[in-house]
């Protein structure tokens, strides 16, 4: 085949080139240039090769940020996905309520990341919350503050009560393009409710619940602002993810070094996790 | 299989209707014999897929029964009138292979796995499938697809009827030759009981023994393709069937002739007074071009390989007429029409003719 190059074509794609070059590549580069130099007050720098590396990778701590976070992922992932698609499958395809619905899955949404660590900060206290309250006069000792099983428990059910709404839309634009003579013949093939969502339901969800997934698992993994609001990483250490730590170091101690080396391999965690759902993805697509 | 019975059935989308205008389809009332092959014809939003729904059971009709072989199945749900379908696109199970799409409702039903083997292998020698059964059926072409949804329902061996909604609409043109005649040699070895929804006047003809013409509502005629081309009962039928439709101009009946404007057109037979709006109706295949008869003008000529259609004028009414393809046309054409062809209409409904 005939292709016509032309390479005035890059051009085109400079400018998008320089933006990520400036907003994405240069402060890594800098990043990266913090986490191999030991840095001391009044801006001396002593190379430090691998040093800070070495020191994360076999750090206790740096691996118990990292389970926990794995925890968290693994915990919301398995509440949300399954109740996003049982929301989804329930909710209805015509008629008034169909905006309704919308309307309150997106609330969660559309509220500032900080704005809903407050609410469930408040929501939570035993004095004025309505969940602390209704916990206390129930006679349970409930108090994020000091047990971390409670700390653990509000963090996780703010996260589902904040995202469950993505998975439950995502699921519900992949139901809504079912095409009704699919269920049609599956009643007159005298398909089971089950047989419905499992050779028709899902396979045409199977697509959107992978972004699904892909997106929650990398929100959840990245997690800062909501337990930084509402438990601040405690109490002690159990609820300190990843992110939390990072900036407990970077700021917090102020050892650039280290922490410039924790965001790299973060940030590589990040990137080959990325790849790993990428992967199945494309497969997945290729195999169709 | 199963003979059908519609016994008054009408239908409304609206919960309570009123006048004749509020049903989608009007009073339905005929018998459909066990074996046949019927197709439903008509133009979108005639009511063909709101009576394929009912007899289906994908819907409940406002009023009248459904039969089949006698027993009432009104209030039957789909899976219980043991009915198939094969719907405009391909509806087949994306994950399983092709042998176990066919399985599936065999195995819903708890048939026993040496039948549901024995079955499903009969099916796809029938559909001729047989090499693809390990295959996913998502790699299928679209006519496979239809296959597949088709023989879906031959794998059940007690199915009351098969029904089709426009089944092939996604398939290209040459395909759909080859299904139709598939389908067709099916019926004729299987004898099911099918019912086949089309817009199309030449897949309705030739694949049905008797096709059920449908207009705003109510089926107006049915008949075998002979009779719907040469005694159309309704003037929505000669129009509709045919290509082009029949010639449809008003006429006044005056002792045992029909006067268009100053010539008299010779009825077979003396033909009773009639009331209302009187109509004759004539195929442009028995108009004659020629030197003799009404003098007309001509608008058109439309060559379209085998024959040529001659557009002409005769007042301001237009007659269109077939011609041969190497028969010339008079330098002043004037227009005869075969008394064979000659159909009378009141008010739309045929009254007489030949």
């Amino acid at each position: 085949m005939d292709k016509t190059w032309n390479n005035k074509a890059w051009f085109m794609v400079l400018p998008v080139l320089l933006l990520v070059a400036f907003s994405a590549v240069i402060p890594l580069m800098t990043v990266v240039n913090y986490s191999v130099q030991d840095t001391f007050g009044n801006n001396q720098f002593f190379w430090a090769g691998t040093e800070w590396y070495e020191e994360i990778l076999h750090s206790d701590r740096f691996h118990a940020a990292l389970g926990r976070n794995l925890v968290f992922s693994f915990i919301i992932l398995a509440i949300e996905v399954p109740l996003g698609i049982v929301i989804a499958l329930n909710m209805p395809r015509r008629g008034w309520g169909v905006p309704v619905c919308l309307v309150l899955m997106a609330l969660p949404l559309l509220i500032p990341w900080n704005v809903v660590g407050t609410i469930w900060q408040v929501f939570g206290r035993n004095d004025i919350g309505l969940l602390g309250h209704t916990l206390e006069s129930l006679g349970i000792k409930y108090n994020y503050v000091q047990n971390p099983l409670h700390a653990w428990f509000t963090v996780i059910i703010m996260d589902v009560w904040h995202w469950t709404s993505l998975v439950v839309l995502l699921c519900y634009a992949g139901l809504v393009s079912i095409p009704d003579a699919f269920y049609q013949a599956a009643k007159i093939d005298g398909a089971s409710r089950w047989a419905v969502f499992r050779y028709i339901q899902l396979p045409k969800m199977n697509r959107v619940l992978l972004i699904a997934v892909l997106l929650r698992f990398m929100d959840s993994f990245m997690i800062y602002t909501e337990p930084f609001v509402v438990t601040g990483g405690g109490p002690g250490n159990s609820t300190t993810f990843l992110s939390i730590d990072l900036v407990k170091i970077a700021i917090g101690q102020f050892d650039l070094g280290p922490a410039a080396a924790m965001s790299i391999i973060y940030f590589l965690i990040i990137l080959l996790l990325s790849w790993i759902f990428y992967t199945v993805m494309t497969n997945y697509d290729a195999e169709r | 299989m199963a003979r059908i019975d519609l016994n008054h059935i009408r239908h409304a989308y609206v919960p309570n209707p009123k006048s004749d205008k509020d049903y989608a389809l009007k009073e339905v009332h005929h018998s459909w014999e066990d074996g046949g092959a019927y197709a439903l014809l008509g133009p979108s939003g005639c009511g063909k897929t709101t009576l394929l729904n009912i007899i289906s059971g994908l819907l409940h009709p406002s009023h009248g029964q459904l039969l089949f072989d006698g027993e009432d199945v009104t209030n039957l749900s789909t899976q219980e009138r043991n009915i198939a379908q094969v719907f405009q696109f391909p509806v087949i199970y994306d994950t399983m292979t092709v042998y176990d799409n066919l399985a599936f409702p065999l195995r819903n039903r708890g048939v026993p796995a040496a039948e549901v083997d024995r079955k499903v292998k009969e099916t796809l020698e029938m559909i001729d499938l047989a090499s693809w059964a390990n295959k996913k059926a998502r790699g299928l072409t679209a006519d496979q697809k239809q296959k597949i949804s088709l023989g879906r329902g031959l794998v059940r061996s007690d199915v009351n009827a098969i029904l089709f909604d426009e089944p092939l609409t996604v398939i290209d043109p040459h395909m759909k030759w080859v299904l139709r005649s598939q389908l067709k040699v099916l019926h004729q070895r299987f004898g099911y009981t099918m019912v086949y929804v089309t817009h199309d006047q030449t897949e309705a003809l030739t694949f049905a023994q008797k096709v059920v013409v449908m207009y705003d509502g109510e089926i107006v005629q049915i008949g075998t393709p002979e009779e719907l081309f040469e005694r159309p009962k309704h003037t929505f039928v000669g129009y509709f069937i045919g290509s082009p439709g029949m010639n449809v101009m008003p006429v006044e009946i005056e002792s045992g002739a029909a006067r268009i404007g100053e010539h008299q057109i010779q009825l077979p037979s003396p033909a009773a007074p009639i009331g209302g709006k009187v109509e004759l109706g004539i195929r442009p295949e028995y108009v004659r071009l020629g030197r003799l008869g009404m003098p007309v003008q001509i608008a058109k000529v439309e060559d379209i390989g085998r024959h040529k259609i001659v557009r002409t004028r005769l007042g301001t009414q237009e007659i269109a007429v077939i011609v041969g393809e190497g028969q010339e046309i008079p330098a002043e054409p004037h227009i005869a029409f075969d008394p064979k062809g000659i159909n009378i209409y009141a008010d739309s409904w045929r009254v007489g003719g030949n």
